[in-house]
């Protein structure tokens, strides 16, 4: 078992669905990588995505030798009468060396901390812990190293979070898709298909999606029920439940959210002053090529900001929803 | 050899009022709860956004009085997404008044660790090891999320003081944001409170026009209505201690009647159906979640 690398000041997550992607982030400048078990006990929970036990020994072997640290992600709900399965993964995360779990389980935090105590624990965005007596709950009883904080707080709320969670460290989501939902509270997806985050580790799964043309245009479906609808010239994106298009108080509307994503780079001076530690980015379902590009691009922000320098924000909007980004809650207005 | 241990009665909670009702609507209600329903505890409070609390707070004292001398238990509510520090100092307050309290979230349970408390449907206790550990925090009975399959109840019921969700929309989403405020292009700080139009929740539907969700401000729920008509001889089977009515508003005293008479083995589940049935809903009855189906499946819909 190799040596956990030091601690950054601000320290870039990022998403490695396959192997292949753990080491294209780590190549291109992530401080950590995140990845899960392929099985129900993390919430990527897709076809072709994640790690066997060999891969993930495998991959925090080369994480471990280029400096970077792999924390495992184990952050779905235990299903009842069947917990064996999460605290396995567990006990081979830990065997296996991984730097951190990402947990959000109250009863797998528990057995974590009981079982491995010298193990490093993070709470993951799933476990929805917005305010500082939440955040207590888990610190105190759990000695929980990290918390990582809902995409639908502001900026005040997160300086607020972090001062609040002291020693515990606060981790945010800087990119990628966005929650509009408090996380890992959210039954939307169950409520349409029967597969749910918490229990499956899914949000709106593939397997129940269809298109379909209707005079001219593409209609996305999530479990029979329309979700959006595309005209010839509009690029077709994922039916994502609350991203969808819906009839409300006489007028159709994106409701919930506009399907835009997260890009909080313009952002990451103020992140850092506020004492934030991790910057996360989504998307452990993405391609090498999109990592490559959004690991490089906040690298640079990250390093250029600790030497003094300037970042490039704006340089990710082509990796951004639509082509469309937002500072989504970070700025009160999205309210 | 000792006699077979009958099962349990089966305890009828009346969750709190979800929606923003007038507060003469609010206060009427839980008069005819408190003469009328055959429920054994009440939660009341506000549970979806701080901003409706100051409305309730001429009338509380009343109905909390009315609803004891009608023999209820009767449980404090509390919000369900807090996220500000004066979110927090009002459910402090809660806790310390040592009035009873349904927890909503973790933050209240912290507070409450220690002495025992209720908790609602919004904590993720999704196994038999997160509701011991609940259990052990001072947790006398727990609402499970209403995603819960009943093949999936036998073994947490066997923890103890466990709650069904069994009659309501059900709630499925919370969030920052303000769905009633948006949807009438308001801002959330300048709402207008225009949540009291929709005493059921707002309608959502699909672009073809399919009824699918409900909206109430910053929380969203089924557009179906749970009615766990069919489970509840199995529920009482598996050791459950006691189902959740959430109110909407239909004639929720004829509905704990029936959830009553269905619980004592009066009715059965098809005898209940038919009984609801003939009430105005604003969804149609469902029993999908229970199944462990889609949530918006209907009573009848097959798998």
């Amino acid at each position: 078992m190799s040596p956990s690398p030091a601690p950054h000041r601000l320290e870039l997550v990022c998403p490695a669905g396959t192997p292949a992607g753990l080491r294209v982030a780590v190549d291109s400048g992530a401080h950590a990588v995140y990845c899960g078990y392929r099985d129900e006990t993390n919430a990527r929970n897709f076809p072709g995505l994640n790690f066997d036990r060999a891969e993930m020994r495998a991959g925090i072997a080369y994480a471990h030798a280029r400096g970077a640290k792999v924390l495992v992600a184990l952050n779905t709900f235990m299903r009842a009468g069947a917990t064996d399965l999460w605290k396995r993964g567990v006990d081979d995360a830990v065997a296996a060396g991984a730097d951190a779990l990402i947990l959000a389980d109250v009863a797998l935090i528990a057995y974590a901390r009981a079982t491995h105590p010298r193990q490093r624990l993070h709470l993951s965005v799933q476990a929805a812990a917005a305010t500082p007596e939440a955040i207590a709950f888990y610190r105190d009883r759990f000695a929980i190293a990290r918390v990582v904080l809902p995409r639908v707080l502001t900026i005040e709320e997160i300086a607020w979070l972090t001062a609040a969670a002291a020693p515990c460290e606060t981790e945010v989501f800087v990119f990628g898709g966005m929650c509009v939902m408090a996380e890992g509270r959210c039954l939307l997806s169950s409520y349409a298909t029967g597969k749910s985050p918490n229990l499956d580790g899914v949000c709106s799964p593939a397997s129940h999606v269809a298109y379909r043309e209707e005079n001219g245009a593409l209609v996305a479906s999530l479990g029979g029920f329309t979700i959006e609808r595309f005209a010839q010239t509009e690029p077709a994106g994922y039916p994502t439940l609350c991203k969808g298009r819906f009839h409300a108080n006489g007028r159709m509307l994106h409701l919930f959210e506009d399907p835009t994503s997260l890009d909080a780079s313009e952002l990451l001076p103020k992140l850092a002053q506020i004492g934030v530690t991790g910057l996360k980015i989504e998307g452990r379902q993405r391609g090498r090529a999109y990592i490559a590009a959004v690991v490089r691009t906040f690298r640079r922000a990250i390093d250029a900001l600790a030497s003094g320098g300037k970042s490039d924000a704006g340089a990710l909007r082509a990796f951004t929803e639509g082509q469309r980004d937002t500072t989504g809650a970070y700025r009160k207005a999205w309210r | 050899m000792s006699a077979p241990l009958r099962p349990a009665r089966l305890e009828l909670t009346l969750g709190p009022v979800l929606y923003n009702w007038p507060n003469d609507r609010w206060r009427d209600f839980y008069a005819r709860i408190a003469d009328e329903a055959p429920v054994d505890r009440v939660c009341i409070g506000e549970v979806v956004c701080s901003k409706r609390m100051p409305f309730r707070d001429g009338v509380l004292s009343a109905v909390l009085d009315r609803l004891q001398r009608g023999g209820k238990q009767v449980a404090y509510a509390t919000l369900a997404l807090p996220t500000t520090a004066r979110e927090m100092r009002i459910i402090r307050d809660i806790v310390e008044s040592g009035f009873p309290v349904e927890a909503n979230d973790i933050a209240t349970v912290h507070l409450l660790a220690g002495r025992p408390h209720l908790i609602g449907p919004f904590l993720n206790i999704y196994n038999e090891a997160a509701l011991a550990l609940h259990v052990g925090l001072g947790a006398t009975r727990t609402c499970l999320p209403p995603e819960m399959p009943l093949h999936a109840i036998p073994s947490l019921a066997a923890e103890g003081g466990v709650e069904v969700f069994a009659f309501g929309r059900a709630p499925l989403a919370l969030s920052a944001r303000c769905y009633h405020a948006r949807a009438h292009g308001l801002a959330k700080d300048a709402c207008q409170f225009v949540c009291d139009r929709d005493l059921d929740g707002m309608a959502v539907s699909t672009i073809d026009g399919t009824p699918f969700l409900a909206v109430n401000g910053v929380q969203t729920l089924a557009h179906v209505v749970t009615a766990a008509t069919r489970q509840v001889g199995d529920l009482r089977r598996a050791g459950v201690a006691s189902l959740r009515l959430s109110p909407q508003t239909c004639d929720m005293v004829r509905v704990a009647r029936t959830f009553r008479d269905l619980a004592d083995g009066r009715i059965d589940g098809d005898e209940a159906t038919a009984v609801l049935a003939s009430l105005a809903f604003p969804g149609p009855l469902s029993d999908g979640y229970l199944r462990g189906l889609p949530g918006v499946r209907r009573l009848a819909e097959a798998d």
